[in-house]
């Protein structure tokens, strides 16, 4: 009797019904993807920085990883020191150079960028397609990797060749620190923007053409032997090698969310603003149906149905209303924030596997089930109020058909 | 003598009014009435002369300013609201001007309303609805909505769902007041057949027939009791 109730109440006007459950999945969409955005850019940093499993970073003093411009000197030296750690794991040293890449027959010349890399040790790319490059930097021509956007923007093929200088000059069509490349393998990397074009080869043959001189490095990325004491060797580092500094994921992931709690925030207010939206939009709406059957109401109450179930039944409906809206809205979130991922993945200077919005199950249940509360909710005040009029007197003022 | 059904002591109800200042309308003025088990009274008077609200006050949906209402021995002013809601639950049949009926409701669960509530299982509470409805005459259209129905069938529909519950007593409010003269005779001669099987009636009127169909007719005038008299003997005496 009381599920047919409100089911009536709420069928008796389909529209109102329809776009109210619509309000509300909008709503709960802006709702979920507050929330997987406030998760999915520190997951997807930490998940970033992880993920091949190097927990330290280590970088001329004073500089910034991924500065490609400080180099470290006598690099191999170095490594070797560090390697020597009793607390250190694998060691892979990174050169990030800007190269110019000469068409042989037209003379165009574009630029990219070059990586030179240990490709037994290195924590840069996944392979895609073809073969990763040897260690070799003898191997002539010098065997490469690039990425997708490389190829398309030169119009090359796994196979091709690639003409590649350190300098060049415009004006004079000159070109110092020239370098023949044969391209085995195509890579995604994981720390350059997705649209940037990007070549790895040996760090040797990369360090030979660097102006700045041979056995230098721009980072080394260090793993620790024993991943719980990855401060202690940090802290090693530092000690044993003082021109470096070297900083661990953590601190990384510290400073990363310091800058990202500016977003966290503006998606806390923002998630709050549609949860305050869902429930407005509920409490609306049951008013305005409640109104509308005070007259039936009193009936009920006048042959005897308790406050209690002319409660139920009523936040009843305000329940199906942001069940419904909150399974709508689920669906819409995840929709958008694909989309929205899709257009931001192209942000400038972010690397190519990384989220904004992620779907963490746990985040999306605790917020839709926080928004289906708020509209249980929603309903208690507008049904109390019309179970609690004055029976006589609201039959007498409110004639039902 | 049979048990006393309803017993109103001196009643009083006065409206408060919703402008500052201005005084109330009392609309009952200490009316004292009895009713018995098996009895059919209709109240009568002309308009504005407090039926409704002695009604009210003798169904448990008002409470009295002064005086008392004994419904079943109870005295309903000492009820907090949800044992005044099982009362008319479950003692009190309601029978309204203008039917009332739930307008999603087919006219069995419109009967079977209140026995939902009362927690009556649902396979007996479906058969008694459909037993309900052909005693009101209405057994081939139990699947009907209210809208699918004429007035007349709508408070067959009603008085059947008054009778859900198998009250003590039946109170009703101009049931024939919506109802063409043809319709309102059905009506009526149920209401008879009620009385007949037992039912307790209150009905408050302004029709003649259904007036004279009553056993014992109150007159009500300015809030007071004017008149009171039996105009034909209960079935169980005169038989
Ligand atoms: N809620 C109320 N507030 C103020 N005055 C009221 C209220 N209800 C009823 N009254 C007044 O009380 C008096 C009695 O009203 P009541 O409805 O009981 O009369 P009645 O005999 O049923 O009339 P009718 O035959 O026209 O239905 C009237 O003067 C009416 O205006
Ligand atoms: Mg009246």
């Amino acid at each position: 009797m009381w599920p047919e109730l409100a089911r009536a109440a709420l069928t008796r006007h389909p529209l109102r019904t329809w776009l109210a459950v619509l309000g509300v999945a909008v709503s709960a969409a802006l709702l979920l993807d507050m929330v997987m955005l406030a998760t999915g850019m520190r997951d997807s940093f930490a998940e970033l920085y992880l993920k091949k499993g190097f927990p330290l970073r280590v970088a001329p003093k004073g500089t910034l990883p991924f500065d490609t411009e400080a180099t470290i000197g006598g690099a191999s030296a170095l490594r070797a020191e560090i390697e020597g750690g009793a607390l250190i794991g694998r060691v892979s040293p990174v050169l990030g150079l800007t190269l110019h890449h000469i068409e042989a027959r037209t003379a165009a010349a574009s630029t990219v960028l070059g990586f030179g890399l240990d490709p037994r040790v290195q924590g840069d790319y996944e392979l895609v397609t073809g073969t990763d490059m040897d260690a070799s930097p003898a191997a002539s021509p010098v065997r490469v990797v690039v990425n997708a956007p490389l190829l398309t923007r030169l119009g090359k093929r796994v196979g091709d060749t690639l003409t590649l200088a350190a300098a060049y000059d415009p004006q004079l069509r000159t070109t110092r620190g020239r370098l023949v490349a044969r391209v085995v393998g195509e890579v995604r990397f994981l720390y350059t923007p997705p649209a940037s074009p990007v070549v790895a080869m040996p760090l040797a043959a990369l360090q030979g053409v660097h102006p700045g001189g041979p056995d230098r490095v721009s980072l080394f990325m260090v793993e620790a032997r024993d991943t719980s004491r990855v401060e202690e060797a940090r802290a090693w580092i530092e000690r044993t090698a003082p021109r470096v500094s070297a900083i661990s994921t953590t601190t990384a992931m510290v400073q990363v969310e310091q800058r990202l709690s500016y977003f966290r925030q503006l998606a806390f207010i923002l998630g709050s603003i549609s949860l305050a939206i869902g429930f407005l939009l509920v409490t609306t709406l049951v008013t305005v149906s409640v109104n509308e059957r005070i007259g039936e109401i009193a009936v009920l109450r006048a042959i005897g149905v308790s406050k209690r179930h002319v409660v139920q039944q009523i936040v009843t409906e305000g329940a199906v209303l942001s069940i419904a809206g909150a399974i709508g809205g689920l669906a819409l979130g995840l929709a958008t924030a694909r989309v929205l991922n899709r257009i931001l993945s192209d942000f400038p200077g972010l690397p190519a596997a990384f989220d904004f919005f992620r779907f963490e199950p746990r985040a999306a249940w605790v917020s839709l089930g926080l928004l289906m509360l708020a509209g249980i909710a929603a309903g208690v005040y507008p049904a109390w109020r019309a179970a609690s009029l004055p029976v006589a007197q609201t039959l007498r003022e409110e004639a039902v058909g | 003598m049979t048990a006393v059904v309803l017993d109103a002591e001196q009643v009083e109800r006065t409206y408060a009014q919703a402008e500052r200042g201005a005084r109330g309308v009392t609309a009952v003025r200490g009316v004292s009435l009895r009713v018995h088990a098996g009895e059919y009274v209709a109240l009568v008077g002309p308009s504005g002369c407090g039926k409704s609200t002695m009604l009210n006050l003798l169904g448990a949906i008002d409470v009295p300013t002064a005086g008392r209402v004994l419904l079943d021995g109870i005295d309903v002013r000492t009820l907090g609201d949800r044992e005044a809601t099982r009362l008319r639950l479950e003692r009190v049949g309601f029978v309204f001007q203008r039917f009332y009926l739930m307008p999603t409701l087919t006219a069995a669960e419109n009967v079977e309303l209140p026995m939902a509530e009362a927690g009556v299982a649902r396979r007996e509470r479906a058969s008694r609805a459909r037993e309900l409805l052909g005693y009101v005459g209405l057994g081939d259209r139990a699947d009907h909505r209210p809208a699918q129905l004429s007035g007349g069938e709508q408070q067959r529909v009603a008085i059947a769902r008054a009778l859900a519950n198998r009250p003590a007593l039946v109170l009703a409010d101009e049931p024939t007041g919506e109802l063409d003269a043809a319709t309102g005779d059905d009506i009526i001669a149920l209401f008879e057949r009620l009385n007949a099987d037992g039912t307790t009636l209150v009905v408050v009127t302004h029709d003649e027939r259904l007036a004279t169909a009553a056993r014992r007719v109150v007159h009500m005038k300015d809030g007071r009791i004017v008149d009171d008299r039996v105009v034909r003997p209960l079935l169980g005496r005169t038989a």
